[in-house]
């Protein structure tokens, strides 16, 4: 070491040093700089109370009320005068197994959407990192070209392309007769609500591993290269842990959404692809129960929360490595 | 047969030759320096050395292999990169793990060749750091050790003190120095810093334009400058041109353009009439107030134009009465005054033909 040993120690202590100059400097225009900020974030933070937070509770205590006698609540205050919550919607729900079920299908639609998702987004994303600057916008804007129309009409379009009398399923069909197998439905599948997820999906996965391999730093592969490892170890021992990040944005972005999702098995699934989306859709304007609609929904929102905390958990307990 | 040997070697990007033709020997356990300012072709041919480009022309032989077909990753070569290039995601010792792991070492000798080489650069006990905890010369450090730990053939060194501020430099500087000693293996070290590649080099290649200037001995290369862009690459030198009057064996007489007739002594028999450049460092050169008397020196009337206090010497820069800026070092130790002459002085300013070294254009 030598005498280079000490050298990051005086750099730090005068790291130290500054900050508290700054803030002792900054400590006279402090109310003034508050006052600022809070006139700055008060309207988005009304937003977020009054149409976020407020619903959210509001649907907590639906969950413990009644379900009304024509669809809706009963009133909360029964004819006895007694304040009428209750668990019942929560008891039905542990004790029914089907929407158990329901949410076990959904996690599982959701997750094999991620993956295909993260398969056919990385090479593409490396691809756009890898191009040139002139080429690189131009691809950027394919990706999130099909935001530009509807995506109910997106989701119309996969009709068409998976109906019975299109191109695909004749060619997908005519090749089974071939082997002598019985044709197959495309549309109202689950194999058609699975490819229009992945559909709608993956620009969620190309973007933030875009924007993740695009800093890359080619010196660490040269590095790598360098130092023994060919193409395969170059890739599985620095590109992607150091891409990790970006998989776990796009798996959230991606996941999600996706267990969420009602419209996509409502025009394209059949009556097998029921899923947590559609029950919970089910339950406020068909069955009209929405104290069971409500504990649908929360479990819904608790299991998102969850999945998004342990990503964010596992991102940055690889970010701080890295730092 | 020498370790390295570079025959011919040409290098074009479009219009642009990054290394013309150039030949080179690096012995087993040599020092050796490519030297030049940024654009000359070092980097290239050091990219080349390592795999990482290949050249139009000419062969790279290691061990008296040639190299065209090997990629990067076969070749028994390693690279210590200016930025480290420390992988940000693997702690100290997973870096120097990573060779190793690729070279297949069974995890049994792992610990203890890590162990060795983190002993080498004077990191032990830094195993479990992760790269954004280290300052920059322990980073410099770790990717030293980890190119070293697979006992490669050679190492590439490219700018590796760049990044580091003065001081560590000159720490640095000596580690390696030792290092390179101690471990025995073939250095190839590339920077435009000349004090740099004084310092370090058995011996150094000065390149410009992708061609090599002058491939000689540190001493040499100071001393000696074979061309004019050596003499002002290297350190600092008051260049002066001049057609040759007349040369009689080891003395020549150039009349150097804005300052008149210099004597100059001269290895080469240099014919009158062709032009030459006499290098003459500015430490070689005396300053007086008053012309020393009797002498067969070349002297001239000046003024002081500007001086420069730099501690242990001042530099002054005297302007002749023909218009010319030499330049001219002093030790400030020499005089138990801190300055011997002010902005605007009269000096006579003087030198032996011996102190010059003189370039045939």
């Amino acid at each position: 070491m030598g005498s280079s040993a000490p050298h990051p120690e005086p750099l730090a202590a005068r790291g130290e040093r500054e900050p508290s100059t700054r803030e002792a400097g900054e400590g006279r225009r402090k109310p003034r700089a508050s006052l600022g900020k809070w006139l700055v974030g008060a309207p988005p933070l009304l937003y977020l109370l009054v149409f976020f937070a407020a619903p959210t509770l509001i649907m907590v205590l639906a969950s413990f009320r009644s379900p009304g006698e024509f669809g809706g609540l009963a009133p909360i205050v029964d004819e006895t005068g007694k304040l009428d919550l209750n668990v019942d919607s929560y008891v039905r729900f542990v004790t029914e197994p089907v929407f158990a079920r329901v949410f076990v299908k959904s996690a599982w639609y959701a997750t094999l959407t991620t993956l295909f998702c993260l398969l056919l987004a990385y090479p593409l994303a490396t691809l756009i990192a890898k191009s040139s600057r002139k080429y690189r916008d131009l691809l950027l804007l394919l990706v999130i070209l099909p935001f530009w129309s509807n995506f109910l009409i997106r989701i119309y379009a996969w009709m068409i392309i998976l109906g019975p009398n299109a191109a695909l399923a004749k060619l997908v069909n005519g090749t089974l007769a071939l082997f002598g197998a019985a044709p197959v439905p495309l549309l109202f599948s689950g194999f058609a609500v699975l490819v229009c997820l992945v559909y709608v999906s993956l620009p969620f996965m190309v973007l933030p591993l875009y924007a993740n391999l695009e800093k890359h730093d080619q010196a660490l592969l040269d590095a790598a290269q360098d130092l023994g490892a060919n193409a395969w170890q170059r890739f599985w021992r620095v590109t992607f842990p150091l891409s990790l990040p970006g998989v776990y944005a796009g798996a959230a972005l991606v996941f999600i959404p996706a267990l969420g999702i009602f419209a996509i098995p409502d025009i394209l699934g059949g009556p097998e692809d029921t899923l947590i989306g559609n029950l919970i859709k089910q339950q406020f304007l068909e069955t009209r129960d929405w104290p069971f609609g409500s504990v649908l929904s929360i479990v819904l929102t608790v299991a998102a929360l969850m999945l998004a905390g342990i990503a964010a958990w596992v991102g940055r307990r690889g970010a701080g490595r890295r730092a | 047969m020498a370790l390295l040997d570079i025959q011919g070697v040409t290098r074009r990007f479009g219009d642009f030759t990054a290394v013309d033709n150039v030949s080179l020997a690096v012995e087993a356990g040599e020092f050796f320096t490519l030297l030049g300012p940024s654009g000359c072709g070092k980097t290239t041919l050091l990219r080349m050395i390592a795999g990482f480009d290949l050249p139009d022309a000419g062969r790279i032989l290691l061990n008296g292999e040639d190299l065209a077909d090997s990629p990067p990753e076969l070749r028994p070569v390693r690279t210590v990169f200016q930025s480290y290039a420390l992988f940000p995601h693997m702690s100290v010792e997973g870096n120097v793990a990573f060779p190793l792991q690729m070279a297949r070492v069974p995890s049994g000798e792992r610990k203890a060749r890590i162990e060795a080489a983190l002993e080498d650069v004077r990191l032990q006990g830094f195993n479990r750091r992760y790269p954004h905890e280290l300052s920059g010369g322990q980073k410099q450090r770790v990717a030293i050790a980890r190119a070293l730990v697979t006992h490669p053939t050679m190492l590439l060194l490219d700018e590796p003190l760049a990044a580091l501020d003065a001081k560590l430099r000159e720490d640095l500087s000596i580690e390696l120095i030792n290092l390179q000693k101690e471990v025995g293996i073939a250095f190839v070290y590339v920077t435009h810093d000349q004090t740099e590649a004084l310092a370090l080099s058995h011996r150094i290649a000065v390149m410009n334009r992708g061609r090599i200037e002058q491939l000689d001995e540190p001493s040499k290369i100071y001393g000696f400058p074979r061309t004019r862009f050596v003499a002002d690459f290297i350190g600092h030198c008051n260049l002066f041109s001049g057609p040759i009057r007349e040369a009689n064996g080891s003395l020549a007489l150039v009349d150097v353009d804005g300052l008149g007739p210099v004597r100059v002594a001269t290895a080469t028999s240099a014919a009158g009439g062709a032009r030459g450049t006499i290098a003459l460092r500015p430490e070689k050169i005396r300053i007086a107030a008053e012309a020393p008397s009797g002498t067969p020196d070349n002297h001239f009337h000046g003024a002081v134009r500007d001086l420069l206090y730099m501690g242990d010497v001042t530099v002054y820069r005297v302007a002749i009465e023909g218009g010319t800026i030499v330049e001219a070092l002093l030790a400030n130790s020499q005089s138990g005054r801190a300055k011997f002459f002010e902005v605007g002085d009269a000096v006579d300013v003087s030198w032996p033909v011996g102190a010059g070294h003189f370039i045939v254009e």
